[in-house]
């Protein structure tokens, strides 16, 4: 029997079995790269969604699975079809623009926001937050929960954006799983929430409605952070777990984005795995709260 | 005053040259045992970095990442995004996260979960082989579940080495044993055979 290290080992009993054909290393499969580009390229030219600089792992893995959901053999064959039938575009946008966040995601950023952030927004006579990148809305009926519950709420208007029209149909209604409110209602609790969560939503069926006044100050709009530019000025940005779709490069354009869209000593929320460290825009931040990711703009 | 950014030009991250392959390890159920035994047998000067992926709840607050990092010499950390990947540590997914390699960085998505797991293994795996191809080895530990059966085999069909804690003696023989029914693996040893056989890893990978 064989040994490692002094230690017998059976052989694998699975040798001999099956072996796939050998890549030269470090390439991945060099004709389905060639695909994604030609793909996103394509995208490009013919729509206007630029995903050619997003991290492309992440990308390559919401494309193939684009490919099996269609029941497709290749990107090229995706490619066809996206290319010229809109219909398909809209789902393959939607495969790509789905992140599954939690209201109140990271309780320490919303309890932190309440400790740093509130005192200072309430010396302001009207308030403009821009929710960059909203996907399907969970943590902006959170920000407007937080921002009632301060008594701010009325002050403010919050601006939800994301690239992908039916992400944002989704944001609007406002509806999520009753199934998922147990996890919420915990992350409430745990942000510093002062009620009972069920104050917030009706529950019926299977789905949580919640409470139109919530909406009051919300205004959903198209905005993709990749090929558009300013809109507005703002005193708060939530740009959270958006921009690690995004390779270096695109991250620094919009960062200088954000950076251009806040007022100076406006506040700036990433996700809690997200930074500024390899940003050139590290400078114009002061950290407000690190372990949270609120930052302060201050040049 | 508008200072002047240089924008469009992020700041160095890693020499993506350095790094030229990676240990990717994946486990579930049992899984902090196991990987504490295996991170004590690795020396300090080990010469793959490591990347993990632990199946946990959704939270941040665990100390699973400190525990990991007193079991032995490799530093453990959590990576950010774009963190360049680094010998000498074992990167492990954070709660909540995707963990994905990049050419000599780490990503992160928050995409839905594979197989209820976010971190998922498979993601892990597929995104190392794609990248790295023969010169990654994956290794499948313990757990329940199918999750990192097909980012094995993909590892493997790029060339890549396959490595399955012994399901007779794992603490959960259902993860090892889904990966065993996906793919052809290279050795298939109990904890104890599974340290002594990474510790001694050559430095040039891939299948020999």
């Amino acid at each position: 029997m064989e040994t490692i290290g002094g230690i017998p080992v059976a052989p694998p009993p699975t040798e001999g079995v099956v072996t796939a054909p050998l890549h030269a290393p470090g390439v991945g499969d060099p004709i389905e790269e060639i695909e994604i580009e030609a793909l996103l390229e394509g995208v490009y030219r013919k729509y206007g969604y630029d995903f050619r600089e997003y991290a492309r792992s992440s990308l390559r893995r919401r494309i193939r699975q684009s490919v099996r959901a269609e029941g497709l053999a290749s990107v090229s064959a995706l490619q066809e079809r996206v290319l010229r039938d809109a219909a398909w575009l809209e789902r393959f946008l939607f495969g790509l623009s789905v992140t599954v966040s939690a209201m109140f995601r990271d309780p320490g950023f919303y309890g932190a926001f309440r400790e740093r952030v509130v005192p200072l927004l309430r010396t302001y006579p009207f308030i403009r937050i821009w929710h960059a990148g909203c996907s399907t809305g969970e943590e902006v009926y959170s920000m407007a929960i937080l921002l009632s519950e301060e008594g701010l709420y009325d002050r403010c208007r919050i601006y939800a954006t994301d690239m992908n029209e039916a992400v944002l149909k989704r944001a609007r209604e406002g509806i999520f799983p009753l199934a998922q409110m147990k996890t919420f209602t915990a992350n409430y609790q745990q942000a510093g929430g002062q009620r009972a969560f069920s104050e917030y939503y009706t529950a019926r069926y299977d789905s949580a409605i919640f409470r139109a006044n919530l909406k009051n100050n919300l205004v959903f709009a198209q905005h993709n952070l990749v090929t558009d530019g300013p809109f507005n000025e703002f005193h708060v940005i939530l740009c959270r777990n958006v921009m690690i779709y995004f390779n270096p490069a695109l991250q620094a354009r919009v960062h200088e984005l954000l950076y251009t869209s806040l007022v100076r000593f406006g506040f700036l929320g990433l996700g809690s795995k997200e930074s500024l460290k390899y940003m050139p825009h590290e400078s114009c931040y002061a950290e407000l709260d690190p372990l949270e990711r609120l930052y302060r703009r201050v040049r | 005053l508008t200072p002047a950014i240089d924008s469009g030009r992020p700041k160095a991250v890693a020499d993506a040259a350095e790094v030229d392959g990676l240990v990717v390890l994946g486990a579930s159920k049992g899984g902090f045992r196991a990987l504490k035994h295996l991170l004590a047998a690795l020396p300090g000067d080990f010469p793959w970095p490591l990347a993990i992926v632990q199946h946990r709840a959704d939270q941040r607050e665990s100390g699973l990442c400190e525990l990991l990092d007193r079991a032995g010499a490799l530093r453990v950390v959590e990576p950010e995004d774009k963190d360049p990947i680094r010998a000498g540590y074992a990167h492990l997914a954070p709660a909540g996260y995707h963990l994905l390699v990049e050419p000599g960085t780490f990503a992160l998505s928050a995409d839905p979960p594979i197989w209820f797991a976010r971190p998922s293994i498979d993601v892990l795996f597929e995104s190392a082989a794609d990248v790295y191809g023969a010169r990654v080895t994956g290794v499948i530990l313990t757990g329940t579940g199918p999750d990192g059966a097909a980012g094995l085999a993909a590892i493997r069909a790029r060339g890549g080495l396959a490595l399955v804690e012994d399901p007779a003696s794992a603490e959960c023989r259902a993860m090892p044993e889904a990966a065993l029914a996906a793919t052809a693996v290279d050795r298939v040893l109990p904890l104890a055979a599974l340290a002594v056989f990474l510790a001694g890893l050559p430095r040039r990978g891939g299948r020999s």
